[in-house]
Order: C-alpha cells, then sequence, then structure tokens
C-alpha cells in the first residue's frame, strides 16, 4: 500500500508541535541575535530539540529514538526552514542517524541524547560530488591514515564527531575504493578551520594531517564507502530540500503579508495585479515543490533503495523554487527589502548556501536524466 | 444494485476479467497513435466494429461512467474501486470505452444539480454514448469575462425564445445536444441573470460554422440560434433548466473547477499524442542520438523531466487532498502550471525534433498540429492570467483594485 502524499493525523500534530516550539524558542529574531553576537551554533536550542525527541527521529526505539521516519523529519526540516532555526540537525538526526543505522545503540543513544554532534567531511572542491574524493586514507597495518582537505563541511566546527569519506583504493572520480570513517572530531591531526559563510551559519574547512583511524572506525565495508553513505546522503538532500521549501514558505509568508499593508499610490500594493501575478506564480511553484518533497519522504520511507530519483526532483525543486522565492521577497518588499534590519536578506543568503549543499541544480538534474534514460 | 462486489480483492478479479472477456483483442494490441477516442452519439462513426462493441459491452455494466450511481446508468463504484478499474485498464492495455462532454461536464453538473427525474432521463443516454454532447460558454464578447453572456432567451409562456451566438463551442457540429449558459433576465446582475439551459441542436434555428485553427483541424465551432424554440419542459415535464432559473452560474462555476483540473491533468506528462504514453527518455531514444550533446537541449529537457515528474507527483496530492475534504480554489494552480508545462513540453519536443518537427506530412507528422493546439491550453477553460487572479484573490486574499 502506497502512503498517501497527504500528512497522517500523526505527522499534522508533529508539524503543529514544532511550529508551537519554534515560534518560542527559535523566531528569526533568535536568529539574528545569533548572528549579531557571531555565534553560528546554539547549544541550548539543541538540547531543547533533543529534549523534544527530534534528534531521535530517524532512529530506533531501542536506541531512544521515536523511528518516524524520513516524512517526519522532513516536516521538522521544514519547519526550521521556515523561522531560519540553525542547528546540525541535517547533519546529525538525519544523515548521521541514517548511515550509522547499523552500528551499536550505544552510539545511536549519543545522537538521541544530543550529545553527539556530527558533521559529514565529503566535499574536496566548489561543487559536491562525493565520487570524485581524492583523499588518502593510507592503509598501514590493520590501520589507516587519513590525510587531505575537507571543505564546506556543515557544522564541522561544533561537531565532535565527523563521519568522512575517503579513499583506500582507486583513483579521483571512480565510485569504488572509498571508505567511510567515524572519527572523535578530537584525533590528533585533524586541523579545523571555522569559515565565515553568507548565511552565517557554522560552516567548516577540515585539515587531516596522517589521521589515525583504525577497522572500528569503518562504517559499512571498505573500498565501499559510497554505498555506505548513499542513503543517507539522500536522507540528507530530502531533508535539506524540505528546509528549503520552508525557507521559501517563510520568505513568500512574509511578502504576501507586505502586499496586504504597504501602501503606495494611495492604494495596497497587493491590488496591483503586476505584483498579484508574480505572488500567484510563486504559490504555485511552492505548491509544485511541496509535493517532490513529500514524494522524496514517502520514497525513503517505503523504498529507500530506489530513491535517487525522488530525492533529487526534490532537490532540484527546492533549490530552484527557494532562489525564486527569495528573489521574488526582494523584488515585492522593495529597498526594505535590501536592508539587513529587516528578515529578507537571511532567507536569501540561507537560500544560496542550501543551493549548493549536498548537490546543486545541475548536480541532481543529471541524475533525474540518467535515471530517466537520456 | 452493482455488478460487481464491493470487496476490492473480489472485484479486482472480476473487473480484469470482465476487460479480459469483452474488449477486443484488436483494441488492445493497437498502437496508442492509431487509437482514436469514442466520443459516442446518434451521427458518430466508429472507427471500427471493436470500438463500438467495447462501448456498448462497457455501458451495460455502467463502466463507461464508473462513478455514477447505477440507477442512472454508472457502475456505482467507490473511489478505491475506480482506482482499481482504471489500473486493470492500463495493465491490459484497453482503450477508455467512452469519452464525452456529457461524462465530462453535463453529468457532474446534473448530478450535482438536476432532479432526480433530470438525471434519469439525461444520463443512461450520456453512459450509453447514444447522445453526444457540447459546450456553449463562450461567446464573442464573453471570454474570459464569461459572465457576460448575451445569448437570451425570452419568456414565451410555456417555452423560450433563444437567440445569441457562442463560439469556441468543441465539436458543435458532431453534437446532439447542447449545454448552454443563456441569459434569462436581462435586468438582473450579470452573475444572477443566467441560466443553465439544454438545447436540441437538431431544433430549427441552430447551426454551427466550423473555426478553422492554426493547427489545421476544426475542433471548435461557432454556434448560432435564430430564434430557436425551447420548451420549457419536456414531454415529461421535466425543465430544460438545471438548477434553480437565473441561477446558471453556481453551475457553471462547479463545472469550470472540474474543466480546469482535468486540462491541468495534460501537464503530469500522462501525455497522449506523440509520445503515445512513452517517456521522454524513450521517445529521444527514437531521434538522432547526438541529440542530447546539444547543451541547451539538454539543460532544457532537464528541467522539462523534472518539473513534468513533479508535476504529477502535485497531481496526485491534489487528488489525495480532494479526497480528505477540497482543494477548492487551488485547483486553479493545476490548471495553470499544468497548462503551461504542457506548452512547454511541446516548444522541447518541436526543437528536439528539428526539422523533421515541421514537416506536415513527415515521420513526426502529428507533432506539429499538437505543438500549435497547446497554445489553447492555456486560453480555454479560463487563461492563465484568470487563473492568477484566482489564486491571487482566492486562495491568497489580495486585496481587490
Amino acid at each position: 500500500m502506497v502512503a498517501s502524499l497527504v500528512p497522517t493525523e500523526d505527522e499534522v500534530m508533529l508539524r503543529d508541535a514544532a511550529r508551537g516550539f519554534l515560534s518560542e524558542s527559535s523566531p528569526v529574531t533568535a536568529f539574528r541575535a545569533n548572528r549579531d553576537a557571531g555565534r553560528t551554533h546554539d547549544p541550548a536550542l539543541w538540547k531543547e530539540m533533543a529534549q523534544m525527541g527530534w534528534t531521535g527521529v530517524l532512529l530506533p526505539e531501542e536506541a531512544g529514538g521515536s523511528d518516524m521516519g524520513h516524512r517526519a523529519a522532513g516536516i521538522l526540516a521544514e519547519e526550521m526552514g521556515e523561522v531560519l532555526a540553525a542547528s546540525p540537525f541535517i547533519s546529525t538526526a538525519v544523515m548521521a542517524a541514517t548511515a550509522l543505522k547499523g552500528a551499536a545503540n550505544d552510539r545511536l543513544a549519543g545522537i538521541a541524547s544530543g550529545d553527539a554532534i556530527y558533521a559529514l567531511a565529503l566535499d574536496e572542491g566548489s561543487k559536491h560530488n562525493p565520487a570524485r574524493t581524492g583523499m588518502q586514507a593510507e592503509k598501514s597495518g590493520n590501520a589507516f591514515r587519513l590525510t587531505g582537505r575537507k571543505v564546506f563541511v556543515a557544522d564541522g566546527s561544533a561537531a565532535n564527531r565527523v563521519l568522512v569519506l575517503a579513499r583506500t583504493a582507486g583513483t579521483e572520480g571512480e565510485a569504488q575504493g572509498l571508505t567511510l570513517f567515524d572519527i572523535d572530531a578530537a584525533r590528533a591531526g585533524l586541523t579545523r578551520s571555522a569559515k565565515r559563510t553568507v548565511d552565517e551559519r557554522d560552516h567548516a574547512q577540515l585539515d587531516f594531517d596522517a589521521v589515525e583511524a583504525t577497522g572500528d572506525d569503518v562504517v559499512g565495508e571498505v573500498d565501499n564507502g559510497l554505498a555506505a553513505v548513499a542513503t543517507a546522503l539522500n536522507a540528507g538532500r530530502a531533508a535539506l530540500s524540505a528546509e528549503l521549501l520552508g525557507v521559501s514558505a517563510g520568505a513568500f509568508g512574509m511578502t504576501t503579508a507586505y502586499l496586504k499593508e504597504r501602501k503606495q499610490f494611495g492604494r495596497t500594493i497587493g491590488s496591483f495585479q503586476a505584483l498579484q501575478h508574480r505572488a500567484a506564480h510563486l504559490f504555485a511553484e511552492i505548491e509544485i515543490t511541496a509535493s517532490a518533497i513529500a514524494n522524496a519522504g514517502r520514497v525513503l520511507d517505503e523504498d529507500p533503495d530506489n530513491a535517487d530519483i525522488a530525492v533529487s526532483i526534490a532537490k532540484a525543486r527546492a533549490t530552484k523554487t527557494a532562489k525564486l522565492a527569495v528573489s521574488e521577497g526582494v523584488q515585492m518588499h522593495g529597498g526594505i527589502g535590501m536592508t539587513d534590519e529587516f528578515d529578507m536578506g537571511f532567507f536569501m543568503k540561507r537560500a544560496r548556501v542550501g543551493a549548493e549543499w549536498l548537490g546543486d541544480y545541475g548536480f541532481h538534474a543529471a541524475r533525474v536524466a540518467a535515471a530517466r534514460g537520456f | 444494485m452493482s455488478f460487481f462486489s464491493d470487496d476490492l480483492d473480489q472485484f479486482r478479479v472480476e473487473v480484469a476479467g470482465f476487460i479480459a472477456e469483452k474488449c477486443p483483442q484488436k483494441l488492445k494490441d493497437m498502437p496508442a497513435s492509431d487509437r482514436t477516442i469514442c466520443w459516442g452519439g446518434k451521427r458518430f462513426n466508429f472507427s471500427c466494429d471493436e470500438q463500438r462493441i467495447w462501448m456498448e459491452e462497457a455501458a451495460k455494466v455502467g463502466l463507461t461512467a464508473p462513478r455514477w450511481p447505477v440507477e442512472y446508468g454508472g457502475a456505482g463504484l467507490s473511489r478505491a474501486q475506480e482506482k482499481v478499474f482504471r489500473e486493470e485498464m492500463a495493465k491490459s492495455d484497453a482503450p477508455s470505452p467512452l469519452e464525452s462532454f456529457g461524462l465530462w461536464m453535463l453529468g457532474p453538473a446534473l448530478l450535482a444539480f438536476g432532479t432526480h427525474e433530470q438525471k434519469l432521463k439525461y444520463l443512461p443516454d450520456i453512459t450509453n454514448g447514444r447522445i453526444r454532447w457540447c459546450q456553449g460558454y463562450s461567446e464573442p464578447g464573453a471570454g474570459s469575462d464569461l459572465a457576460n453572456v448575451q445569448t437570451k432567451a425570452d419568456d414565451k409562456g410555456d417555452h423560450w425564445i433563444v437567440n445569441g451566438q457562442k463560439i469556441w463551442t468543441s465539436y458543435a457540429d458532431k453534437a446532439d445536444w447542447i449545454f448552454a449558459l443563456i441569459r434569462t433576465d436581462r435586468d438582473a446582475p450579470k452573475h444572477k441573470g443566467i441560466s443553465f439551459m439544454l438545447i436540441d441542436m437538431e431544433a430549427d434555428g441552430v447551426s454551427t460554422k466550423p473555426i478553422k485553427l492554426i493547427s489545421g483541424s476544426s475542433p471548435f465551432c461557432e454556434t448560432f440560434f435564430d430564434d430557436v424554440t425551447v420548451p420549457k419542459t419536456d414531454d415529461e415535464g421535466n425543465s430544460r433548466i438545471v438548477g434553480e432559473l437565473n441561477r446558471g452560474w453556481d453551475v457553471a462555476k462547479h463545472l469550470l473547477t472540474h474543466e480546469r483540473e482535468m486540462i491541468g491533468g495534460g501537464g503530469s506528462g500522462a501525455a497522449g499524442g506523440i509520445l503515445g504514453g512513452r517517456s521522454l527518455g524513450a521517445f529521444i531514444d527514437t531521434l538522432d542520438d547526438t541529440l542530447m550533446e546539444d547543451p541547451v537541449i539538454r539543460a532544457e529537457t532537464m528541467e522539462l523531466e523534472i518539473d513534468t515528474l513533479a508535476m504529477g507527483m502535485t497531481m496526485e496530492r491534489y487528488k489525495d487532498m480532494a479526497k480528505q475534504g477540497g482543494v477548492g480554489h487551488a485547483s486553479a494552480m493545476l490548471k495553470y502550471s499544468g497548462t503551461e508545462l504542457n506548452k512547454r513540453r511541446y516548444e522541447i519536443l518541436m526543437s528536439i525534433t528539428g526539422s523533421e518537427g515541421v514537416e506536415w506530412d513527415g515521420e513526426h507528422g502529428t507533432l506539429a498540429p499538437e505543438w500549435l493546439r497547446t497554445k489553447a491550453n492555456s486560453i480555454e477553460g479560463g487563461t492563465s492570467e484568470v487563473m492568477l487572479d484566482i489564486l491571487s484573490k482566492r486562495v491568497l486574499e489580495l486585496p481587490s483594485a
């Protein structure tokens, strides 16, 4: 039985609870305060999210989770996107939780409790492309020595654990020969440098200088790391798409409210057809993207091994829609949309970073094209 | 009393058996491109005997109108049963036994607004394919501003005298009856003086003239009413007006929502026409294999494919929402996005077929007329701009000018 694309009662309740919590604990004003204070991570907020059970949304009950599934994770991510709540939710509760699904319960329990914060160290260039991983993990006896640089590592500063993809065989560009390691972020030889990004969130560059890893640190099989991380990446992409849908909805909500209140030429500007049609078009785009996101969550829950195309449709649509929503948001606000004092710019900057993370439009369009036979 | 079991598993067995036994193999084997739609009606020329047989067999058990009540000629199926029926039809490659404006538009209007006697009189003729209906809405001066219809009916006691002109009447020259928006009160505000009237196309004074389109075909007509006598009630005492006198706009609005969802459905990529059920990728495989090396064509095609698949998911989601209480005016989104997407699809199909695509009689001979036809998608049933107006006023609740 294929699930409906309309949310279940449980999912509606989850959304209401998330919305209530976030409007109290993490309105956009809270993000602004963190930005002004130079904080890219809010440990208190993360602790509260853990207490709400969000860190365990994909974890089994034996590990302290609620196992609600990817659609539920998407709902949480979407609500966070709408108010720009910054947290390591996608890195930790979605991607690490998925990658480590087969791991011992005590490791997963660290995620559920909120004590473990994970970062995924994958990309080495300015575009997402896990297969192009060149970073070496040299075998020495029973262990590995990791040397190389990872860039654009989301939550890389706050993290106390790192999932890192490195090459144990083959050459750059080959899908085989990669291995996924789960290591302590404080391990000797690992240097983390925070990078300020336009969205003012936690991104870091990680330099590995002969960092030691053992067989116990390997997730999945040696030389088959891309498979070990594939579903986790898809889960992260789907959740990020949901976040971007929330970003779109947040920007759109501000925009329609402004159209109903701002007056020029003696009229409410929302009465001008030129603006009405821009807003209505944006509504249509957001609705279509929402369907793709609901579908991606459904496929990840029902058939995670065949989720590439559903996830890539979601990420491509979410990327494009968020770009439209924030551009239209600024345009329809006029000059005030350009000011730092107004929140619209935050949405625009998060949409840009979200567009790049875990694969841009072209990366996902190419995956859809390949799956659809051209 | 339905011909089929309520139990879903049992129903699947029964309906699959029915299709296997009653739908002629010739129809199932026919390539999609050779299939012609079975419209029914007094003057319909069946493309082959098998087409007629399949229509009649399906009609006997109500499967030309699966969801309509059995007493009115339908099969009385639940939504879940209908889904199973569609699945089994697709599995066995059986074509739809009957399509018509009666099934799409008038039937739903009668079911929602008609009297029991009107339903008994008109609906079985639709499900049996005996009467073909056309829709008389637009007029030369009433396009997007549909409520401005001027075709009028003068009250002559026991009958009306109708005068005026309709335009864009689909297949009026092939239809037996017309359901039309007629002004029955010229003094009332424009939305409050229209009636939804049923008129026999064989009545004296009704004439039609096909309009040749840029695609070369003439699916639309002008329909003229010149002192046409329409009895207020038929021999059995049934009114020729559906719903209340002067409240035809309510019926029309109800149906327009219906029509928009249907036209929007073309965007989901369940495309007939040149694709004939194939995916875009499968169609591209039949063309020059260096085609996708063109970066612009490749990019546009990839984007189209993403949007097509996402639109299909949206149709599914909106159907699910409709089951759980309706989508209201947001259905204008399906019409707007679906038709704009379909136009884009055909621009890209023309682009990838190149110089072969512009030949009227070439290998892709059906493509050019289809491409030209899609340009009407965002005009008929409410233009894209009217859809955006509906969304901004009714869904986003932006202020009126």
